[in-house]
């Protein structure tokens, strides 16, 4: 098991965010958290990066305990977020905004690692020298996933990358995190695109105030009446 | 010509200060608001080493300089965790607490009655008494300030700082150790306002807790955001103006009572006008906060 989360709870003040959670990424899988907003799925994805304490429970990353480690004590481990609505630094260009990822950290070959993640996303490649600022959102979640992939992690956790995408971007997005998987890069994902992240996941797990209700592969959930009634829209 | 030459020695203490602001507040997007608090840990650090020990004041500047970093690290080390106008407050609160202490500690300092009898600045023995030597040190240190602060900035370094600026949770998720880039860049800034508030102390061989009163933070801040945030170039055109241009308005020909509060407003309107106009400051990108 690569990542472990057990019992784990996270308060925002007194008002408890998560309580006795637990979830598990495997080597190479996908793993999707959706649920309605508030539900704590952001919340349980932070816990792991470490942006938010924890208030009980355990954290192990390839079976070593990583509670109280800082975000920037992740990444080296080969742990690396993307985070919610983007966040690129905006009068960088493409380029900069790629080297930050790697930037300060031992032993990346920059040059190479940027050409990896250009063929990855040929869009980006074209629009290599201009300001992160001018791009459309879905340039800008590939970019965003590209800084983050520059620190060649072995767990990719993404924060809602679908958001405010086009429809077209958010096929792409998606066909791309099935690629990056592929290349052997377990993904952790929390989605409000409930089905969109089913579809791709191997497992998913279904938030409710705080709580995990529900666990199985992405294709049960997908079927599941009581998930569809809840978040799907009936369908 | 000598009041032309000490208004320019000034200009040079204030370029040093705006230029170590301008690290913190305009490339970092510290809004730290206590500046002054460094320069007189710096002043008073080096006139007490001179005064008491008879130590030189060489010695005595980069002492005070340690000193005052070593208070930005104390200031620095719970401020950082906080954001935009908190940090401001934070930082005014420890401002005001340093000059209420340079004040009301007067064991130390003689508190309001000031230090007299700073010793200058001496180079193979000869004291530097004519203003025109001074003024050729003070150059000396705004170039060295101007040239460490140019390549801290220029530096792969200063490109976190730049993404610190920019979008500080974007620095933390690509997995920078912001707080500790924040806590570096308050030292620094401290450091280089220790020496400003030490070359003042020897120049105008006194000092008290009234030249570094909250007011002169708020200057320094002006400066700063008058010049350009995030541009050295923009330091020295803000100090350069803003200490030259209300000495020139003495010149106005009108009778004292006059020109005084007609300096104040003419002072005010032209920052007022500047905002408007270009809020970003004469040559900076970036906007105030």
């Amino acid at each position: 098991m690569l990542l472990e989360a057990k019992n784990i709870s996270v308060c925002y003040g007194a008002v408890k965010a998560i309580e006795d959670v637990s979830f598990n990424v495997d080597a190479c899988e996908i793993v999707a958290m959706i649920g309605p907003n508030g539900a704590g799925k952001s919340t349980a994805l932070k816990a792991v990066f470490g942006m938010v304490d924890l208030k009980s429970g355990d954290i192990y990353f390839d079976g070593e305990n990583i509670n109280n480690l800082r975000p920037d004590e992740h990444v080296p481990k080969g742990i690396s977020h993307v985070p919610e609505g983007r966040r690129l630094f905006p009068s960088m260009t493409v380029m900069e905004n790629l080297e930050m990822g790697a930037f300060l950290q031992k032993g990346n070959n920059t040059g190479a690692e940027i050409e990896k993640i250009l063929t990855l996303f040929p869009s980006l490649k074209e629009r290599r020298r201009q300001k992160a600022g001018v791009l459309s959102t879905g340039e800008q979640q590939m970019l965003a996933m590209g800084r983050a992939l520059m620190q060649k992690p072995r767990l990719l956790l993404a924060d809602e990358p679908s958001l405010g995408l086009s429809p077209s971007y958010v096929d792409i997005i998606f066909e791309k995190l099935i690629e990056i998987n592929k290349s052997g890069t377990s993904i952790l994902l929390v989605e409000q695109n409930a089905r969109m992240a089913l579809e791709v996941a191997h497992r998913g797990y279904v938030f409710e105030i705080g709580r995990i209700f529900m666990e199985d592969t992405g294709r049960n959930l997908l079927k599941s009446e009581e998930v569809k009634r809840a978040f799907l829209g009936g369908i | 010509m000598e009041y032309f030459l000490h208004i320019l020695v000034i200009a040079g203490i204030y370029i040093i200060l705006t230029l170590s602001l301008n690290l913190m507040v305009g490339f970092t997007g510290l809004a730290a608001l206590g500046h002054i608090a460094f320069a007189c840990v710096g002043a008073y650090t080096s006139s007490l080493l001179a005064l008491n020990h008879g130590i030189s004041p060489w010695i005595g500047l980069i002492t005070g300089a340690c000193f005052a970093s070593l208070l930005g690290f104390v200031i620095g080390f719970p401020s950082i965790r906080l954001k935009g106008d908190y940090l401001a407050l934070a930082t005014f609160g420890f401002g005001v607490i340093v000059y209420s202490v340079s004040k009301n500690w007067v064991d130390l300092t003689r508190g309001p009655m000031g230090l007299p009898g700073i010793p200058k600045f001496a180079v193979f023995g000869f004291e530097l008494q004519p203003v025109w030597a001074y003024l050729i040190l003070v150059f000396v240190f705004v170039l060295l300030t101007a040239f460490m602060i140019n390549r801290i900035v220029d530096s792969p370094f200063g490109r976190i700082l730049k993404s610190i600026r920019e979008d500080e949770v974007a620095s933390l998720s690509i997995g920078k150790d912001v707080n500790r880039y924040k806590l570096i860049v308050f030292m620094v800034g401290a450091f280089f306002a220790g020496i400003a508030g030490s070359l003042y102390a020897h120049y105008i061989t006194f000092i008290d807790p009234s030249s570094f009163t909250m007011m002169e933070s708020i200057a320094v801040l002006l400066m700063v955001v008058f010049g350009g945030m995030g541009s050295i170039r923009g330091s020295f055109i803000g100090a350069l103006i803003l200490v030259i241009f209300p000495e020139m308005l003495r010149f106005l020909g009108m009778p004292s009572s006059v020109a005084a509060p007609l300096r104040q407003m003419i002072y005010g309107l032209l920052l007022v006008i500047l905002m408007l106009k270009r809020p970003q400051g004469i040559v900076g990108k970036y906007r105030f906060m």
